[in-house]
């Protein structure tokens, strides 16, 4: 445990050093970018892969395999992540959310045949997620440059090194044995394959028929993102109508 | 909506306080997004073609949305040098348009819905918030800004802004053609 505690406080201080800051006038429409270049050509890389694997319905997934098993595809990958969910909701101080995906948890593990089924959801518990990216962010860290990440895709600093903490403190991991814990892994992927196939139309736009899928992908993401955090929208995001000059339009 | 005598009695003093300024009412704008999402709900529940439901969309989309403010936020500063021609023809190009892609996306809602939560005036204009309930998804927030017209302006969906991710889209299409408004015109009429 005294590792574990070690490993997170180096993590934590490296970390608050990591995630630059920009610097008056240098963010834009709040879109802090400082390695675009290095950025545009992981994208590159990204969407290639994309293209190969996934592109469509998720490589074949979403036709093919029926809607009842990607369901439980999806219920399963998420009772798997609701620990750590749990755990991070303890560490941002939400203790309603932390007791309320506990119960969540408890209610489809068993309730729902080890998290095959939701039936918390009807239970009026619908499906929340956290992750250390968001207590980072709860702690005050700032949100440091945009950041894409090989495979994985668009992040920022601070949730780059959120993921890196996520990978090491599901509490799940553990009670479970090796054998359980890839095939919590691998439900979790097919579960994101799931996903790419179900938004093929809304993925694909952005990717193959924007004129910047960069640019287009870098806005969505911090604006989901930010949103996702309750963090304060940079002042450019609220538009006030009486302020566009409709003239000749 | 719930028409107690209470309720109109509040609306009343709210404007009789508010005066001219507040042409619109919050009961108005969240009736006429209450109105929008139906219509989009039946879409989505009718089962017609892709093709179809494009029509239909970019029908409900000239109703409720305030298209000439989109389109001239979504062209920037390159609306100061087109002519008025090319801004109308532009409107009407990207109306097309914008319909195709909001459509191709709210037809993944099909076997969901959504559901006008509640209204919030800011400075000038009104946020009303829905909910949007999807097969195996979280619930997420759909907003739409209205602005005194009572036409919707902006629309939000899990916070990422239409009218932000227009302007940046149609600002890379334009560098695209070398900043040729007319070529973008014409592409936007293709694009799906």
């Amino acid at each position: 445990m005294s590792g574990f505690r070690a490993f997170f406080a180096i993590a934590i201080l490296v970390l608050a050093g990591a995630c630059s800051v920009p610097g008056p006038g240098q963010a834009p429409d709040g879109i802090w970018d400082p390695n675009e270049t290095a950025n545009r050509k992981v994208h590159a890389f990204n969407t290639r892969i994309d293209e190969k694997l996934l592109r469509g319905t998720g490589g074949g997934y979403a036709d093919k395999v029926p809607e009842d098993v990607q369901m439980v595809v999806t219920n399963v990958a998420d009772a798997v992540s609701l620990p750590a969910t749990v755990v991070n909701q303890l560490l941002q101080g939400r203790l309603v959310d932390a007791s309320r995906n506990t119960l969540r948890f408890t209610i489809n593990a068993t309730l729902g045949f080890g998290g095959m089924f939701d039936p918390a959801t009807e239970a009026g518990l619908p499906k929340d997620e956290s992750d250390f990216g968001a207590t980072l962010a709860a702690w005050g860290v700032p949100e440091g440059g945009y950041l894409v990440l090989p495979i994985v895709g668009p992040s920022t600093e601070r949730d780059a090194v959120g993921r890196v903490v996520d990978l090491f403190t599901n509490p799940l991991d553990r009670v479970l044995t090796v054998p359980q814990r890839r095939t919590k892994t691998a439900f979790v992927l097919l579960d994101k394959v799931g996903s790419r196939g179900q938004y093929a139309a809304t993925v694909d736009g952005v990717l193959y028929d924007s004129a910047d899928s960069y640019a287009q992908l870098r806005l969505i993401y911090l604006q989901n993102r930010r949103f996702e955090l309750g963090e304060e929208a940079p002042a450019a995001d609220v538009i006030d109508p009486t302020e566009i000059d409709t003239t000749g339009f | 909506m719930d028409w107690t005598r209470r309720s109109l009695l509040t609306t009343g003093a709210a404007l009789l306080i508010a005066g001219p300024a507040l042409a619109l009412t919050e009961a108005q704008a969240s009736g006429m997004v209450g109105n929008l999402v139906n219509e989009i709900n039946r879409v989505i529940a009718s089962g017609k073609s892709e093709r179809a439901m494009y029509g239909d969309f970019e029908r409900i989309f000239k109703k409720y949305a305030d298209t000439r403010a989109i389109a001239a936020y979504a062209m920037g500063v390159d609306g100061r040098r087109a002519t008025n021609a090319q801004k109308k023809a532009f409107t009407d190009a990207f109306t097309g348009y914008i319909s195709r892609k909001y459509g191709k996306r709210f037809r993944e809602f099909i076997g969901g819905r959504l559901e006008v939560q509640g209204v919030s005036r800011n400075r000038n204009f009104y946020d009303v918030s829905t909910i949007a309930y999807l097969k195996g998804e979280a619930p997420f927030e759909v907003n739409f800004h209205v602005s005194d017209n009572n036409k919707f302006y902006n629309m939000y969906i899990e916070g990422v802004n239409m009218l932000l991710t227009e302007r940046t889209e149609i600002g890379a299409m334009l560098d695209r053609r070398r900043g040729d408004i007319d070529a973008l015109i014409a592409d936007l009429r293709s694009a799906s």
